[in-house]
């Protein structure tokens, strides 16, 4: 940071240590070279508010800390002596996760001093995911690093648009740079998209339609099972539930893997090319090609990224296309992956230690909506409740820091608006952020916290990068207006509440740092001992061990000695755990949990009824103006990559619509309006809207921002209870032309 | 200091991710509008249905990241009624603000669309090659700025004696014209300049409207 007088006046990164795979440069991306536009927006919250209109409005009156702290405290006292601590939640939110001290634990921190708080489970980015993989493989994280691809014969992504998602010089994409420069591995990538990824690294595309890689998937293993290309000694000591030899005793015949596809299960369907391309939009040939090309060579590396899985179906597609993998061998060897995402390399340092939480119920972090407006139908077998069988009390107390998912990020925004809109459900919400969010205009208590810029901090390396760091950051600036520090804040609400001490354990901020500074020194003792040095140097990197990292290795090696957290200890291709959940979780009619990888249709994919109405399928993928919506705002970004819908001409042409007019968007749950790009780089029949576009209703409601969370379905997916926010079935009409 | 002054593009590792274009906008403190950088996204293919739905395609897509070339025979100097666009002994070529009138001529001559008229002040603005940077031997802010290193800076005969590419790809137009600074390791998809198939698919974020 360069400051002038109390200003940042310029950026700079990272583009003077060493660089090379393993100890690369950490150049920012464009979102962190714009982030003076963000440190200065105008919309940059900078006092103490409290709302005067509706939820939503934006109206909002300047009161001072202590009667924002006060305010706060009064209203925590009323519902946990009311309600009790479990009508007390934070909202799920990921504006800040690179702060060590300014995060989110120190409200988790806070509610446990003050007697704890209803739980979350799940992520927005990986619920469905996370999930099929515990069940699959008994845990996540099975992958090997994408470096390995230098030892791979050919690679196959599913999804996986690292050119956007993990952009920065630290991110997988500078690893997936390096390693295909060294690697002779064909690369294919099927995805509905031309990703940045796909254009750029992939020797081939193969598009597909949304929801259905799990069909592609079954089409490949019949050509795989049909011409002899499984690894069947590897099924036999490795799996459960490939064919009727690793099949538990006592389930019926024809529930085995092979079963299935072959047709001679319950659907009496064989899973042939032509099947696979009738669902899918790829061709029958193309299938009996791609299978030949994963069957006839090892190792084959092949991946998903979390697009495919976030989905109605996408635990079925999740666990679907590791089974290439699994059926070929190519798990836990060099060269090879488990289909699940790429590894990556991070050294374990610790967070702030928020104590105990006495309260054990967790509710899925999609269905917070569900636990304000209906917490009497809340169970275990209907919601993924954990921690008991039936929610006992609804939410009436949000927290939300550096979290869009109030309003933005959450699936169906008119549903949820109008849930907010009754302040007896949800009776108070306190908001910290850095600028007027559409969440902050929900706030009840709006409360400006400092930028990573205005703040001392550590940070530690993400989790898209094959290299450890620790960030010693010193504060570039003082904070603006009466900015405070989450610690800060945190603190301030304990003093009223009698419970400080407890809360700060005698530290302040800036203390905070240094004690966590000590804590990383015990992982790395040749860290300087003397904080001020480190500070001083600021930035730290230790490069991964030099041997590419495989996943599953020692199961694959000895699946006695290391078997997988599994109940069989196995690979379960059929799950007895979900065969039970089959049988006892009660699901809304049409959806269903199978026990092994099949393609599930679902609600959201072409061939049901309604498809006739919303004809096309419309996606959102993550897109390099944002990250997710924070700097949605940023002009210079806007200007760089402005929010447009991705259709191709096949659906544009008929309708009218050329590139560049402003085109609406609708569904029963919503409309948006935005202009279109038009585009041979996406499939027909599918559109895409780049999630975390800002929403901004007109008078009438109407989103002119472009926002897919106005289409989107508060519909979770079977298992998980995740968000669907690929899953959606819309209409486009032109709205007006370009220019008049 | 370099002899010729030129930037260097491998293409094959840009990811069109635009980080040149906001790291220039940020040193240079550019308003909305002003595009020293820019980055062209140039697509094209087409789309077969077969009768049983399922498609097949031969679409290509890669991105191209523009900003001054500081050609050897700059079409915008010879434009320039005033003199105000000139090429320094560095091989720079720069705007002497006082002398600029402001006639937007070096605009239309330019085929890069590299000066960039600022309404504010009424006046051309232009990549200066980051000149007080590169004279304390560092490279250009959106060479240093590259995440993936696909965009660097040399001098124009060493790059191309160890290249031997000229940008001679679609969208950009035949060098002859200009004589750009400018060498290109062509991406696996590179259209020649009488592509027809392709179109610039982002025009409202090149162009000034």
């Amino acid at each position: 940071m360069h400051v002038k007088n109390g200003i940042v006046v310029r950026v700079e990164t990272d583009h003077t240590q060493e660089d090379a795979l393993g100890i690369q440069q950490i150049r920012a991306c464009l979102r962190g070279r714009g982030i003076r536009k963000w440190i200065y927006s105008p919309e940059r919250l900078l006092y103490p508010m409290k709302r005067i209109g509706k939820r939503g409005e934006g109206k909002f009156a300047r009161i001072t800390w202590n009667q924002a702290f006060d305010l706060i405290a009064s209203k925590l006292k009323t519902i946990i002596d009311q309600y009790g601590n479990e009508a007390i939640y934070r909202n799920y939110g990921t504006g800040n996760l690179g702060g060590v001290v300014s995060h989110h634990n120190q409200i988790e921190k806070l509610m446990n001093v003050l007697g704890g708080k209803l739980n979350y489970h799940n992520s927005y980015s990986t619920a469905q995911i996370f999930q099929a993989m515990t069940y699959l493989y008994g845990k996540n994280n099975t992958g090997n690093y994408i470096s390995d691809i230098v030892n791979s014969k050919l690679v196959v992504l599913f999804g996986n648009n690292t050119a956007e998602t993990r952009m920065s010089g630290g991110g997988t994409i500078r690893d997936l740079v390096l390693a295909k420069k060294d690697s002779k591995a064909k690369v294919i990538v099927i995805d509905p998209l031309y990703t940045d990824t796909a254009a750029g690294f992939a020797d081939e595309w193969i598009p597909i339609k949304p929801g259905t890689d799990a069909a592609l998937a079954a089409g490949l293993a019949h050509v795989l099972i049909m011409n002899d290309m499984v690894d069947i000694e590897f099924l036999n000591r490795y799996t459960l539930g490939y064919d009727k030899s690793t099949m538990p005793e006592d389930i019926p015949k024809g529930y085995s893997y092979k079963d299935y596809i072959l047709g001679f299960g319950e659907d009496t369907t064989p899973k042939t090319p032509e099947w696979a391309a009738a669902i899918t939009g790829i061709p029958a040939k193309r299938i009996v090609k791609l299978a030949y090309e994963i069957g006839s060579i090892k190792p084959v590396y092949v991946a998903q990224g979390w697009g495919p899985q976030r989905h109605a179906n996408g635990e079925q597609t999740a666990r679907a296309i590791c089974m290439l993998p699994i059926l070929t061998g190519n798990v836990g060897i060099k060269g090879g992956n488990s289909g699940d995402r790429e590894a990556s390399f991070g050294i374990d340092w610790p967070g702030i230690s928020v104590g105990e939480n006495p309260i054990k119920t967790s509710i899925p972090c999609f269905l917070w909506t569900k636990a304000i407006e209906n917490p009497t139908d809340f169970t275990a077998l209907n919601s993924g409740l954990r921690g008991k069988k039936h929610l006992e009390v609804p939410i009436k107390f949000m927290w939300c820091f550096a979290s869009n998912a109030l309003i933005n990020q959450h699936s169906d925004i008119n549903h949820t608006h109008e849930i907010l809109q009754d302040e007896s459900k949800c009776e108070m919400i306190v908001l910290i952020e850095n600028v007027m969010s559409t969440s902050a205009k929900y706030a009840d208590i709006l409360l400006p916290g400092t930028s990573s810029f205005e703040e001392r901090d550590l940070a530690y390396q993400g989790y898209a990068v094959e290299m450890g760091a620790l960030m010693i950051r010193e504060k570039a600036i003082e904070p603006m207006g009466e900015c405070r520090t989450l610690f800060d804040i945190c603190a301030g609400i304990a003093r009223k509440m009698g419970k400080e001490k407890d809360f700060s354990n005698g530290l302040d901020h800036d203390q905070w740092v240094e004690e966590m500074y000590h804590q990383c020194r015990k992982i790395k003792p040749q860290l300087p001992e003397d904080f001020s040095k480190a500070l001083e140097k600021g930035l730290y990197k230790w490069p991964r061990s030099g041997k590419s990292f495989v996943g599953l290795a020692s199961f694959r090696k000895n699946p006695e000695k290391y078997p997988l957290n599994t109940p069989s200890g196995k690979i379960e291709i059929f799950s007895r755990l979900l065969w039970q959940m089959a049988q006892t979780w009660q699901l809304p009619e049409g959806d269903s949990i199978r026990a092994l990888p099949e393609y599930t249709s679902s609600w959201g994919i072409p061939g049901k009824k309604d498809a006739v109405l919303y004809p096309l399928q419309l996606v959102g993928h993550h897109f390099k103006q944002r990250t997710h919506s924070t700097y949605g705002n940023n002009e210079w970004l806007n200007e760089a990559s402005p929010q447009t819908l991705w259709i191709n001409s096949l659906d544009a042409t008929p309708r009218g619509i050329e590139h560049g007019d402003l085109v609406k968007v609708f569904n029963d749950i919503g409309a948006t309006l935005v202009r279109a790009k038009v585009t041979p780089r996406i499939m027909p029949g599918v559109m895409s809207l780049p999630q975390g576009a800002w929403y901004k209703p007109d008078k009438e409601g109407i989103d002119q921002g472009g926002c897919i969370n106005t289409l989107t379905s508060q519909r979770p997916s079977p298992i998980a209870k995740g968000n669907p926010q690929h899953t959606n079935l819309v209409q486009v009409v032109k709205e007006k032309q370009t220019h008049d | 200091m370099i002899k010729t002054p030129a930037f260097f593009i491998d293409m094959q590792i840009c990811t069109g991710c635009k980080t040149c274009m906001v790291a220039c906008k940020d040193k240079n403190d550019l308003d909305s509008g002003l595009r020293w950088r820019r980055v062209y996204e140039f697509s094209g293919g087409d789309w077969v249905k077969a009768d049983d739905g399922t498609f097949t395609q031969d679409v290509f897509a890669y991105y191209i990241s523009m900003g001054c070339n500081h050609c050897q025979d700059p079409a915008c100097v010879e434009a320039c009624p005033s003199c105000a666009m000139h090429r320094n002994e560095s091989g720079i070529v720069l705007i002497d603000s006082k002398k600029c009138v402001g006639c937007r001529y070096c605009e239309w001559a330019c085929p890069y669309s590299a000066p960039q008229f600022d309404y504010a002040n009424g006046i051309m603005t232009k990549c200066d090659f980051c000149q007080s940077q590169i004279q304390e031997g560092r490279e250009p802010c959106c060479v240093e700025a590259c995440p993936t290193h696909a965009l660097l800076f040399g001098d124009y005969d060493e790059l191309i004696a160890l290249h031997g590419k000229k940008a001679i790809i679609a969208p950009l137009p035949p060098p002859e014209i200009t004589c750009p600074n400018l060498v290109i390791a062509p991406p696996k998809q590179a259209k020649s300049t009488e592509n027809t198939n392709g179109l610039i698919q982002n025009p409202e974020e090149v162009k000034d409207e």
